[in-house]
């Protein structure tokens, strides 16, 4: 065997310096237990997914979505049509009311607030806000509104909208954060105001992310239901009228069908359930679909 | 006490375009002062930031500025277009006339400042818009809605980037390379025709490549703007530049601070061939910095 020259040497040593085997075992390992955790995260929620597909699909006919809902949950036959009418009006309302008003105090804490007492003390309340349990929510607007007004839509939706506030306003503060000063400070100096370097430069360039913040606010405020229960009653008839009477959602009659002994009841839970997944499912695409839109005529 | 009538006036852009009668031939002597600095000092808070700068900038040259780091050149370069402003702790003294306009007068809208005098940053900042918005963005601002297609296109040809970038106006700035970006931010600050355009440090971010067009297009526009450049790189000075003004530090022996200060400032073949400081030769030596 003659002596192996420089370079073959180190030509060696650097093959085992890159692929030495401990290296690619923990390599290995890391990917491997990377993979794993994923899977295992997914598992949940394919599993509900599918499961509420499989047990509600049979509910979900036309009847499902125009009739109104029988007069006792054991009997097989009816609706959901109010309930369904209930969460997109109740929803609504409280998006009309908790999105504008989020977006606009986080426009105040970041552009404006800066460190200054009153910043921090409306941050510090609306993370505490934000740990508030629904159901206290729910009590809070009981006792200011529906004991003076009576139970009805407006009464869930001012609820729903405190629940949604803070998450708006700390999720669209995160996102101007992210915007960079490079970009104000182009724009102050082409001789542009703050309030219309907010509107034109940085509103524009944090959409996107504001818009996916404002949708985990409205999903969460969609499957809601100790909040409801106090504040918008109970009704088995189409009511759409937010300040009139009392109205009924999908998931106070998840809440009310899954409860009883009765196979026609839990069915019924099991299609309200869906449906709940699917508007919610549906409104998530469709500001996808929007906030693409806007990204691409800002960043094609 | 007359108010109104000894109200500062800003001087208009088109008053600024108007022919000059003295022309090329001999650029040198008795060109217009556009900025007169007088007795100039900049505290951030209670920190000296830069003392007791004096100096005329005169209109369609190329002032340099340069020094070491922390010398203030670009804190000097932002009180022309009051940028300094939003920096809280920031504080002026002094004069900074621009054509016998106080530009720190109470009486002046800062905002108006900034519609006359452009400013192009270290690192290129185009919008996260269309190449077409960005550039449109300043005449838009300033309620120009009519031709703004030929305004765009005027302000691309003089950045010397609309051959690059005339079929896809509509695609996002955000997809050029660095030296585009820069030079749509140059585009983006002549489109509103300032008469005047600071230039912190615009090169930094770019390659030799994309530095040495940026270079050519300032001696293209330099006959339509007054151009004053801050640059920690001597060598662009000298080849740029018609004047230049050498800032350093000094230790304040009480607080261990710095302060950076003005200590020469002449003709830029005078500043790199026969310095009168001896601190500017070592610096422009080589020596020191």
């Amino acid at each position: 065997m003659s002596e192996p020259s420089v370079v073959d040497e180190s030509h060696r040593l650097l093959l085992e310096a890159t692929t030495s085997r401990g290296r690619r075992v923990r390599n290995k390992l890391a990917t491997v237990w990377m993979v794993g955790a994923l899977v295992v995260a997914l598992i949940p929620l394919a599993w509900v997914v599918g499961y509420v597909l499989i047990k509600g699909i049979s509910s979900l006919d036309a009847a499902w979505f125009t009739e109104e809902l029988t007069a006792t949950t054991r009997r097989a036959g009816g609706g959901m049509g109010p309930a369904i009418v209930g969460t997109l009006v109740i929803t609504a309302g409280a998006t009309i009311m908790a999105v504008p008003l989020g977006i606009l105090g986080a426009i105040y804490l970041n552009e404006y607030g800066g460190n200054g007492v009153l910043a921090r003390v409306i941050r510090f309340m609306s993370d505490v806000m934000t740990g508030v349990p629904s159901i206290v929510m729910g009590l809070f607007i009981y006792t200011v509104y529906t004991v003076n007004f009576g139970q009805n839509g407006f009464g869930g939706s001012l609820a729903l909208a405190c629940l949604m506030l803070p998450i708006v306003i700390r999720s669209t503060e995160e996102m101007l954060k992210l915007v960079p000063d490079e970009l104000r400070q182009g724009s102050y100096a082409l001789g542009n105001r703050k309030w219309r370097t907010i509107i034109s430069v940085v509103l524009p360039a944090a959409f996107g992310g504001i818009m996916s913040g404002v949708m985990l606010a409205i999903a969460r405020a969609a499957g809601e239901t100790a909040p409801l229960i106090f504040t918008i009653g109970a009704a088995r008839a189409f009511n759409a009228n937010l300040f009139e009477g009392q109205m009924t959602a999908l998931s106070t009659q998840i809440f009310s069908n899954a409860r009883v002994p009765f196979p026609a009841a839990q069915d019924r839970a099991w299609g309200a359930a869906l449906t709940l997944v699917a508007i919610v499912f549906l409104f998530t695409v469709a500001a996808r679909i929007v906030s693409a839109r806007v990204a691409r005529r800002h960043n094609a | 006490m007359s108010t109104d009538a000894t109200a500062p006036v800003l001087p208009t852009a088109a008053e600024h375009h108007a022919p000059t009668p003295e022309v090329t031939s001999d650029p040198h002597p008795q060109a217009e002062v556009v900025f007169d600095v007088q007795g100039l000092n900049v505290y951030y808070g209670g920190f000296k930031a830069v003392r007791d700068v004096d100096l005329h900038i005169h209109r369609n040259e190329i002032t340099a500025f340069i020094g070491p780091s922390g010398c203030g050149k670009s804190t000097v370069l932002r009180c022309f277009d009051r940028m300094n402003d939003l920096i809280e702790s920031a504080r002026v003294e002094g004069k900074v006339l621009y054509h016998g306009v106080d530009l720190y007068d109470s009486r002046v809208d800062p905002v108006e400042v900034r519609k006359r005098i452009g400013m192009v940053f270290q690192k290129p900042n185009p919008f996260p818009k269309s190449i077409y918005d960005n550039v449109a963005f300043g005449p838009r601002l300033n309620g120009n809605k009519q031709n703004l297609d030929d305004a765009v296109e005027k302000a691309l040809r003089g950045a010397a980037l609309w051959d690059e970038v005339k079929d896809r106006l509509r695609k996002s700035a955000m997809g050029l390379s660095g030296g585009q970006q820069q030079r749509l931010c140059i585009a983006r600050a002549i489109a509103v025709d300032p008469e005047v355009v600071l230039m912190d440090e615009p090169c930094s971010a770019l390659d030799p490549i994309a530095t040495a067009r940026i270079e050519d297009l300032m001696q293209e526009i330099k006959s339509l703007y007054t151009i004053i450049i801050v640059t920690h790189n001597m060598q662009q000075a000298a080849r740029v530049s018609d004047r230049t003004a050498f800032f350093t530090t000094e230790v304040n022996p009480e607080s261990d601070s710095r302060t950076g200060l003005l200590v020469e400032y002449d003709r830029t073949d005078k500043m790199f061939s026969a310095p009168a400081d001896e601190r500017t030769e070592n610096y422009v030596t080589g020596r020191f910095g």
